[in-house]
């Protein structure tokens, strides 16, 4: 089989390489091939589906036409196990080979294993894909799962946590570290935070994990590594995603933690391209390429990666990591550097309401915005996250940075005019 | 068309031409804003809830209807400067690449459209919209909210009910 572009992979980073060829060649053959067999959905979703408020089909991400629209070939239940660069062909695990003449690995993230005894027992479930999803929601339904420990106190444990909660299970978070989502958030957010999840009915043990899990063939309860023993006869694996880098490895692209790439998002191997959680782009509040494994740079990234595979010049130069979320009916969203080292000199300014549970805090490094965190009160975040993007000095309005109605009215005009497209006369 | 209409349309489209490749990322302009001539007397707000309210009555909507109608333009103010601000539509919505579940698209007319049924409050959407034009609804199932250009009428409401000449409609294809 021939074709000219080769994806590899089936969510936000391939569809943004997908949709954004097709604006440069509507007729460039496409072959996307995915290990898992259905249309592209909504990862974020699987905590939906594990409520019972979404079914599969709502949860698509782009409309069941969509291949067919974009005209491209999909080989799904299919893996790609070698890749032979040299002579730009990709081997299928049924020994098909497919021809190409670009390609791009949008492989994703795959789930965190930790090494812990007893986890091939009945019960044991990680939080990435449909199939996890589908395999929960067949436990949570037997009347036997009264009880449910997850491992992990970051964002996909707590959605994961709070899904099973709404399904009336009783549920404990077990998170090594001393704080709920220690990487998304600071420790003045994350005890807000904790407060919220402690009055859902959530129980969390922070500052252990599970050592050992309990049980014959069937889960019956897990250890921590102080001896405690809590019941259970479901866990999840919440601890979080590591790049999928086995394809770039055996085929000698230099990776990183995720697979390397230019601004481009082009591998040292060129016209092999990568985006989304597999790789490593470039993240501009750190000026350096670095992991960011959100859905929303998966996107934009394959959507760069794309564009440059059709020919059109495209850099992936504004994305940075960034955490919305509403759990336990908290907004809370975070971006950039929100919280640096206190030796880095940075100018710190916030806003505390712990009555009303609102904490807005700006890092400002030289007077211009680095991170943020808008907690409670989140409408505008968007113009925080542009002004952080474009540099702009903000000496002149920093101080209204974290007031309640701050928005454009409260920046000087000409940044308004410039940026915000507002005319001034 | 009359030679003064003509003069009338090159100028805004040179003005557009200009706001395309000064701006973030190249967006054309569907409602233009000109804050000076905005004195902030919100009728805009006000509109824009008739125009979304089930009856479309101006009394019906802020006496009747519950859950109460929301705005999808906001002016944010800070005395004496008032920026009515709604969705600009852009060319290259953020938006619309960072929904984590495909409810906001573009359509063929350029007009950014969010479907409500697919969204779930994630919010992600206003950490990236650039004019802070997005907010929450949450008087039922949480979902975004945003100007949709007034499908069912010509002109959207909070253009044609401007009082001042602050809101501009310029079809731009």
């Amino acid at each position: 089989m021939k074709c000219k572009y080769l994806i590899i992979g089936n969510s936000a980073g391939a569809i943004g390489a997908v949709e954004a060829i097709r604006k440069v060649d509507s007729n460039g053959s496409i072959t996307l091939v995915s290990d898992e067999s259905n249309h592209v959905y909504s990862r974020p979703m699987i905590s939906h589906y594990v409520r019972d408020i979404a079914t599969f089909d709502e949860m698509l991400y782009r409309p069941k036409s969509f291949y067919d629209d974009q005209n491209v070939n999909t080989l799904f239940g299919k893996k790609v196990v070698k890749l032979q660069i040299d002579e730009w062909k990709a081997v299928l695990d049924d020994g098909q080979e497919i021809e190409h003449k670009s390609l791009l690995l949008a492989t994703g993230g795959k789930p965190i294993i930790p090494k812990i005894k007893g986890l091939d027992k009945n019960g044991v479930h990680s939080f990435t894909t449909i199939s996890d999803a589908k395999a929960i929601r067949e436990r949570v339904e037997q009347p036997a799962t009264k009880k449910a420990v997850v491992l992990g106190g970051g964002l996909i444990g707590l959605l994961a946590a709070e899904a099973l909660l709404s399904r009336m299970i009783n549920v404990t978070v077990v998170e090594l570290s001393d704080r709920l989502l220690g990487p998304v958030l600071d420790p003045t957010a994350s005890t807000i935070m904790a407060r919220k999840v402690e009055q859902s009915g959530l129980t969390v043990i922070t500052g252990h994990t599970i050592s050992e899990v309990l049980g014959v063939d069937e889960i019956c309860g897990v250890m921590l590594d102080d001896g405690r023993k809590i019941d259970c006869e479901l866990l999840i694996l919440g601890v979080g995603v590591t790049p999928n880098t086995q394809l770039a490895l055996d085929s000698d692209l230099k990776v990183n933690r995720g697979i390397i790439v230019n601004k481009r998002m082009e591998t040292t191997t060129p016209s092999v391209y990568a985006c989304g959680d597999c790789a490593e782009p470039y993240d501009f509040a750190y000026d350096s390429f670095r992991p960011t494994p959100i859905w929303p740079a998966a996107y934009r990234s394959g959507a760069v990666a794309g564009s440059n595979m059709a020919g059109l010049e495209s850099e992936y130069d504004n994305g940075t990591c960034m955490n919305s979320m509403d759990i336990f009916d908290f907004p809370v969203i975070s971006v950039g550097r929100f919280n640096p080292g206190e030796d880095e000199g940075c100018d710190i300014l916030y806003r505390l309401d712990e009555a009303q549970s609102v904490y807005r805090k700006v890092v400002l490094n030289k007077n211009r915005i680095i991170g943020a965190i808008l907690a409670g009160e989140i409408e505008k975040a968007g113009i925080i996250l542009s002004l952080m993007k474009n540099k702009v000095d903000a000496s002149e309005f920093k101080e209204a940075l974290n007031h309640k109605d701050f928005g454009l009215a409260y920046l000087p005009v000409a940044i308004r005019n410039k940026m915000f497209r507002v005319k001034k006369d | 068309m009359k030679t003064g209409e003509k003069f009338c349309l090159l100028i805004i489209n040179i003005e557009l031409f200009i706001l395309f490749f000064n701006n973030l990322d190249g967006a054309v302009l569907s409602i233009q804003i000109n804050e000076k001539y905005c004195i902030g007397c919100r009728l805009c707000e006000v509109h824009c809830k008739v125009e979304h309210s089930a009856s479309k009555d101006i009394l019906s909507a802020f006496k009747r209807e519950r859950p109460a109608v929301l705005s999808r333009i906001h002016v944010d103010e800070k005395k004496p400067v008032s920026v009515p601000m709604q969705c600009r539509h852009c060319k290259t919505p953020l938006c619309v690449s960072a929904c984590l579940t495909g409810a906001i698209s573009k359509d063929e007319n350029g007009v950014v459209l969010h479907n409500p049924e697919k969204c779930i409050g994630c919010w992600t959407c206003i950490m990236v919209c650039p004019f802070g034009a997005i907010s929450r609804d949450e008087r039922g199932k949480k979902v975004a909210s945003k100007c949709d250009l007034c499908p069912s009428r010509k002109i959207p409401a909070c253009v044609e009910n401007c009082p001042n000449g602050a809101l501009i409609y310029v079809e731009a294809k």
